[in-house]
């Protein structure tokens, strides 16, 4: 019995890890680039999981879908994807970009108020109220691997399969393309990756689309799993995908990934046997616990891996 | 002694300039003593001890950011941990009632405290790290004063109301003083001006001396600072010490002045209006600090009754046009455009059987999409802006103020708390983008040659 309640609990983790590590990703990029605390990212994933609840209404809404399951649920995650994308572009021209040989608290202090704009603009947009992305109405739960008293839903199978999608994607992006070639140049000198004639801009723009992307997927996908939606859902979420950077090693894309699993562990294993209550308190005593024993991270970063 | 002038002349940093000096805010203090002559009302002398509090906080952070140019965002949490202090000293809550010469200093050690355990980690307060684990005991602090409501005290039998969870702790005993009791709010007022010229004094002087020249010698350059032999790692934590220290006072006056403490009184729009004053005001000016703390609040306040926002709202638009757009003609042109383009809009949509109301300003109709419609329009040619050559620009000026208009009328007039957030966000990003050095700070320490 409890060996399955620890099953279920380990599911439950890989679950929330996921999605802690595409938005870690999202951070990972965009400090190995230019050493930058991107605080808005975490309103990124919340305005994505807005802009796929937003494509579900408009699609008809959860209980009479105009489209089949499958479908409707790629064209939310294409609309978050791309309108967190170009999100994440406007944030960088408008926060980021005139203050890139600025000091860096001049940068982290926009950075937060860019942050708390965009919250505050989605409460005047959406109100305060719970949205419900009600997957039980268009998605069968009852499917997935049931193991006597193990559930594992088929929404979450495929919110793991689809990070791995994902992160398997953008790997082969980093390692394999010119622009990821380039972002690997820039992560390891930006002057000199500028001196050999590689435009530091565009690439920038690049990583902020796709990492913002990413965080746009993962907030269709926390809508999925956990169907509450809500503007102050991305500054925990962020606060604990930073966590997730710092743990697995600030810069490192492995790494991001790896916090996040750690910490979504950490969460959910917290919850179940301590209380949720302290589920924070645990997560922050990782982060000072890593921070005092091996601040560089769970993987040293060797700088070439840096992105 | 010798040497410690030597150091003083040779090492750079003048103590004089104005951004430094204390006698501006000290003056403006001893006039603000006159306030309580000039008004009885319950409600100024409210909105006074609200600046007295966010100036005093202000001035805490500044050490810490503005001169050591640390990231502290854990620092509204520094300043709910006085606060929470005082009221359970202080209160029927644990049936503690210590007398305020008593409590403060308790607080503010506590604090202190607290403040150096939380830094601790950040090894050598490295921006980043730092920035990060002072954000999450932010809400660490948040998380716990709204859950901690009921603890079981090991080896004790039922439950002890510590935090009182949401609801807070109410009742607080007033401040006293070798027999004098601040019962009212003018007491109060005098009771924080007289710990804001303290504090002021304090820091001004402590940033004269030897180790405040150090410090702030590390916002502009830490290397250079180590390299000339400044104890940067001891100077940062002394920076943070003295920062908790200052909003852990602040922390007691506003427990006290409240008589009551609730989680969201310390949450992230706080934090964020700190920020805000600071930057404003110029990080690392004592002067800008004070001013930056009384024009926010005064227009924070303002922004509560819809008539003065309004008033405000419009103020504000001309005022940012006639500054902004040159020459003088265009300016007037574009105003006048906005103006015309509403107007013919108005009349326009009115003459096709659009419903609206003749006396409202616009005219068209009021409703919520139109509002959250033009507000994202509006977003978006802000952007646009910011990408666009100067001359687009002065053409965008002019659909902007429209939007402007439309979002204020139809959205942000209703929502006077949203719209305190959004201001606050975009301030921030604003100031940091067009002018980080703040109203009355300086970009760099002043070199003497």
């Amino acid at each position: 019995m409890s060996g399955e309640f620890f099953v279920q609990q380990l599911v439950n983790g890989l679950t929330l890890g996921s999605l802690y590590g595409l938005i870690a990703l999202g951070y990972s990029i965009v400090y190995g680039l230019l050493r930058l605390l991107n605080f808005a990212h975490g309103e990124v994933y919340m305005v994505g999981a807005f802009i796929g609840y937003g494509t579900l209404m408009a699609l008809g809404g959860p209980s009479a879908p105009s489209v089949a399951a499958p479908v409707l649920i790629a064209l939310m995650f294409l609309a978050a994807m791309i309108g967190a994308g170009v999100l994440g572009v406007c944030i960088e021209r408008v926060a980021y970009r005139p203050l890139r040989d600025a000091p860096r608290v001049t940068t982290l202090v926009s950075a937060l108020g860019a942050a708390f704009f965009l919250q505050s603009a989605v409460l005047l947009l959406v109100g305060a109220r719970f949205r419900n992305y009600a997957t039980y109405e268009y998605v069968d739960l009852d499917r997935g691997i049931h193991v006597g008293p193990l559930d594992v839903s088929i929404i979450r199978l495929f919110v793991i399969a689809a990070t791995l999608a994902l992160l398997l994607a953008f790997a082969l992006f980093v390692s394999r393309t010119a622009t990821g070639k380039a972002m690997r140049a820039i992560a390891y000198d930006r002057e000199a990756a500028t001196m050999m004639g590689i435009d530091v801009d565009r690439v920038v723009l690049i990583a902020f689309f796709l990492g913002s992307a990413l965080a746009g997927a993962a907030g269709v996908m926390s809508g999925l799993v956990y169907y509450a939606t809500y503007h102050a859902m991305g500054f925990s979420a962020g606060l604990k995908a930073f966590t997730a950077c710092v743990v697995g090693g600030i810069g490192s894309l492995p790494g991001a990934v790896l916090g996040g699993i750690v910490i979504g562990l950490a969460e959910a294993f917290s919850a179940a046997y301590l209380s949720s209550t302290f589920q924070d308190l645990i997560v922050f005593s990782i982060l000072v616990v890593v921070l005092i024993v091996r601040p560089t991270g769970l993987l040293r970063r060797p700088p070439s891996e840096r992105v | 002694m010798g040497e410690r002038e030597g150091l003083r002349a040779r090492s750079g940093v003048t103590g004089s300039g104005a951004a430094h000096s204390a006698t501006g805010p000290l003056t403006a203090l001893v006039l603000a003593t006159g306030l309580p002559l000039m008004t009885s009302s319950e409600f100024v002398l409210r909105v006074g001890v609200n600046i007295i509090v966010f100036a005093l906080l202000a001035v805490g952070l500044n050490v810490v950011v503005g001169y050591a140019g640390l990231l502290d965002l854990g620092y509204v949490a520094f300043f709910g941990i006085s606060a929470y202090a005082y009221a359970l000293l202080a209160s029927d809550q644990l049936g503690v009632h210590l007398p305020t010469l008593a409590v403060v200093p308790i607080a503010i050690a506590a604090t202190c405290l607290i403040g150096l355990l939380v830094a601790l980690p950040s090894r050598r307060l490295v921006g980043d790290y730092l920035a990060i684990l002072t954000l999450f005991f932010g809400q660490i602090f948040l998380t716990l004063t709204t859950t901690a409501d009921r603890i079981t005290f090991p080896g004790t039998r039922g439950t002890t109301e510590l935090t009182g969870g949401p609801n807070g702790i109410v009742g607080l005993d007033d401040m006293q003083l070798l027999g004098f009791r601040a019962s009212s709010t003018m007491a109060y007022y005098y009771v924080g001006l007289g710990a804001l010229a303290f504090v002021l004094v304090c820091v001004h002087s402590f940033s004269l001396s030897p180790t405040g020249r150090g410090l702030r010698t590390l916002r502009e350059d830490a290397l250079a600072a180590e390299l000339m032999g400044v104890p940067v790692h001891r100077l940062r934590f002394v920076a943070f010490a003295i920062g908790a220290a200052i909003a852990g006072l602040a922390g007691t006056l506003f427990a006290a002045v409240e008589g009551a403490v609730f989680p969201q009184d310390f949450g992230l729009p706080v934090l964020i209006t700190i920020y805000v004053i600071v930057m404003l005001g110029g990080a690392g000016s004592l002067t800008g600090v004070v001013v930056g703390a009384t024009l926010l609040t005064v227009v924070l306040e303002t922004l509560r009754e819809p008539s003065h926002a309004r008033a405000l709202f419009y103020a504000t638009i001309v005022i940012a046009v006639l500054a902004y757009v040159r020459p003088l003609k265009l300016a007037a042109a574009v105003l006048g455009g906005s103006t015309t383009a509403l107007i013919a809009t108005d009349a326009l949509a009115l003459a096709f059987g659009a419903e609206g109301s003749s006396d409202a300003w616009p005219a068209l109709p009021h409703t919520e999409t139109v509002g959250n419609l033009a507000f994202l329009l509006a977003v978006g040619v802000g952007v646009l802006m910011t990408v666009v050559g100067t001359r687009a620009r002065v053409l965008l000026v002019a659909p902007l103020l429209y939007l402007l208009v439309l979002t204020w009328e139809n959205r942000l007039v209703e929502e006077p708390s949203i719209t305190r957030f959004l201001l606050l966000g975009a301030l921030l990003v604003l100031l940091m983008t067009a002018r980080p050095e703040g109203l009355l700070g300086k970009r760099e320490v002043e070199i003497p040659h």
